[in-house]
């Protein structure tokens, strides 16, 4: 980084603090975006310094997404407030099949939050971005008082291109479909309630944070005709499949025996009264297709690094009421409803 | 998971499922109330009833501590939390209980009040000891189980010196409760022939405590545990005493109760509560000697004494079968509310709040069963 002569003493990264005139648009604000923004989510369209990111689409349908970010704590094991903000966005943006092409993010920082902190939470939101290939070229920074936010917030928003020939949506699941996902259930938020106040386990168990869009782009090269994916982030499994079901008129049966979950999630589950196909993920996707495909889907997510222990749980079945009901590992048979009130507040 | 999956075993449930189809007789009805909201949940979450022969029937009972609570308790709890400006914490199923004029703890929380939802009693400790210039009150709520852990907070608190912690009491009594179901059982009241017994209060007061179940009310009693093979070879048992005409307390939940339970923690509940007059429970009534309050000698830790406050009179749901239903009269399809406009998402009585709780259970584990009109199911948009 070049010195900037409007700015003769550096942020100090160590033991500085956000403070009001970071948000005031004058002098203050103009050196935190140079040297901590611009400084890690190097782009060239970001540091030009615009209001705005200027750039030509590729031709094709575009889809775009917005997700607000406002996990507590920050900092977690399997990633920060800044890689979530990153992946999050993107799995929303991949989940209509689309190729994510770039991001913009907008900062809420609460007065008095460490800097040394802002910048290790940018520095992570730079390499998940760097990682997945999806550049943040414009942004936005306020600044509320002490006690008026949570440290920081942050929203970020992507735009991506749908390949041509490809439509998924969470209205098209038909009876007969098969129902897949691409991994353990409940990773994230078991990983987020662990590391909250007082809930020590021995077992680390790391949040699946994770960008989609390369295992979605395997998954549509084999299987031009899904017909629906979603990500199970809030309300986790059955909160998501109920939607689908809700949104295409249709009821559900899945396998409790067939869905992955991790020994240890359920042991923390178990523990606390939870149920696991309620529980947050931040790095898998439901995926909803024709019977004759589903083997060939099943194969790619296999044969990507993000969805190895993919499995198939069910199928979708004709039901006016729009039930998601499921054949229990006992051997009995229960309603999946919606999530109801709040298992886990602040988890994304 | 090691020692749990053992308790969900699929083919072993198969296999007691047949032994109870076998066992049990054509010609008469096993009616068999399951106390625990514990019991219900494992009922509901896996199935159980479903693998059960159709003259063996699960009647609900009333041991769902949040269902019980009545609803002067949380406008009395609310009052605490606004009129003195405490720190008020609680276990998360007491937050979405309906109060009168269709307040919670959830809705006062929104309105500005300090309320707290804590895992343990340990984490109060720990806010009363970070907030020395704050009031912080335990909303204790829960049947002899939750006890000890209560005792240990208000000893803790009483060897720390610590001014700023109290105990809003709302600890109750299953024997009591158990007495009052069985003395209004009959034609008019609920008609059981079995009682699986608690599980894990019995692993503190021991098995001894439901003779008089047995031997006053005739009603045998098999203590069980919750895990859905604990319910079903309890079930199993209760069919061969009924079968037998013997009338006894057996334990099933052998791993974990004896005749005598937990004589430590009983004696420390001894010497930090003392047994309330009466106290209300929903559904059930004032009932003499049913519940705890904290023992003079730590009076002063008692959020009563410490913070009067103002009430009204509670004003109950009009239409709310909760009564009914915590006594096993009625079953949640037989309430007008149950579907609409009483969800979880916006429970009108305490019942289909607690995932303990019997209509809850109904709700979202069992509701595919029954027919759709009876139901009541809310028309779906879109």
């Amino acid at each position: 980084m070049t010195s900037d002569r409007r700015f003769p003493v550096r942020l100090d990264l160590r033991k500085g603090a956000v403070d009001m005139s970071h948000g005031s648009g004058g002098r203050a604000m103009a050196q935190l975006i140079g040297e901590l923004f611009q400084r890690y989510l190097d782009h060239e369209l970001l540091t030009l310094g615009n209001d705005q990111a200027l750039f030509t689409p590729p031709p094709g349908r575009l889809v775009m997404s917005t997700d607000g970010h406002v996990i507590s704590p920050l900092f977690f094991p399997g990633g920060d407030i800044g890689s979530l903000s990153v992946h999050g966005t993107i799995n929303d943006v991949a989940m209509s099949g689309a190729r994510p092409l770039y991001l913009a993010a907008g900062f809420i920082l609460e007065e008095g939050f460490p800097l040394g902190d802002l910048a290790r939470i940018v520095e992570s939101m730079a390499q998940a971005a760097n990682a997945a290939g999806v550049p943040v070229v414009t942004g936005d920074t306020k600044v509320v008082e002490r006690g008026k936010g949570d440290g920081v917030f942050i929203t970020t928003t992507g735009i991506g291109v749908v390949p041509e020939g490809i439509l998924i949506s969470g209205d098209r699941a038909e009876p007969g479909d098969v129902i897949l996902v691409s991994g353990s259930m409940g990773d994230h938020g078991v990983a987020i309630l662990s590391k909250r106040e007082n809930l020590g386990f021995e077992t680390e168990i790391r949040s699946d944070s994770a960008a989609l869009h390369e295992l979605v782009a395997a998954m549509i090269a084999a299987v031009p005709d899904i017909h629906c994916l979603r990500d199970p982030t809030r309300g986790g499994l059955a909160t998501t499949l109920n939607e689908l079901a809700h949104q295409s008129g249709v009821g559900m049966q899945i396998r409790e025996d067939a869905i992955p979950v991790r020994p240890e999630v359920a042991a923390a589950c178990e523990l606390l009264g939870l149920d696991p196909l309620y529980v947050a993920n931040e790095g898998k996707l439901i995926a909803i297709c024709p019977p004759d495909q589903a083997v060939r889907l099943l194969d790619a997510m296999q044969a990507h690094p993000l969805g190895m222990e993919s499995a198939i749980i069910g199928e979708v079945v004709e039901d006016p009421h729009r039930f998601v009901q499921m054949e229990t590992g006992f051997g009995g048979s229960r309603i999946v409803d919606w999530l109801a009130g709040e298992q886990l507040p602040r988890i994304c | 998971m090691k020692y749990i999956d053992e308790f969900r075993d699929k083919g072993l449930a198969r296999r007691l499922a047949e032994t109870i189809a076998a066992e049990a007789h054509p010609g008469r009805d096993y009616r068999l109330m399951e106390f625990c909201g514990g019991h219900t949940h494992a009922i509901f979450r896996y199935g159980v009833q479903h693998l059960m022969p159709p003259n063996l029937r699960f009647i609900h009972g009333p041991g769902c501590p949040v269902c019980v609570l009545p609803m002067a308790r949380i406008d009395h709890a609310i009052a605490l939390a606004t009129q003195h400006d405490v720190t008020l914490c609680t276990y998360g199923d007491l937050m979405r209980v309906p109060a009168s004029e269709r307040k919670s703890l959830l809705k006062a929380k929104a309105d500005g009040a300090d309320i707290r939802m804590i895992y343990s009693t340990q984490d109060v400790l720990r806010i009363a000891r970070e907030n020395p210039e704050r009031q912080v009150v335990f909303f204790a709520i829960g049947f002899e189980t939750t006890t000890p852990p209560t005792a240990v907070a208000v000893k803790t608190a009483r060897a720390e010196g610590l001014t700023n912690f109290s105990v809003f009491c709302n600890h109750v009594l299953t024997p009591s409760a158990l007495q009052t179901i069985l003395s209004t059982a009959g034609p008019d009241g609920v008609q059981l022939d079995g009682i699986l017994g608690p599980s894990h209060v019995s692993t503190l007061i021991g098995s001894r405590p439901y003779r008089f179940v047995a031997e006053q009310f005739g009603v045998p009693v098999v203590i069980a545990g919750f895990e859905p093979l604990d319910v079903m070879q309890s079930a199993l048992m209760l069919v061969r005493q009924l079968n037998e005409e013997r009338c006894e307390v057996e334990n099933q939940y052998t791993r974990a109760v004896s005749e005598e339970g937990n004589r430590k923690a009983q004696a420390l509940i001894e010497e930090v509560f003392r047994i309330r007059p009466e106290f209300e429970w929903r559904g059930l009534g004032f009932l003499p000697n049913s519940a705890l309050a904290l023992a003079d000698a730590y009076a002063d830790l008692d959020a009563e004494e410490r913070f009067p406050v103002e009430i009204a009179p509670a004003k109950e749901i009009k239409g709310c079968e909760c009564p009914a239903i915590l006594r096993g009269v009625k079953t949640p399809t037989e309430c007008k509310l149950f579907g609409n406009p009483c969800t979880p998402d916006n429970p009108m009585g305490s019942c289909m709040v607690s995932s303990e709780g019997a209509c809850a259970a109904y709700w979202s584990y069992g509701r595919f069963r029954e027919p759709a009109q009876s139901l009541r199911i809310p028309a779906v948009s879109g």
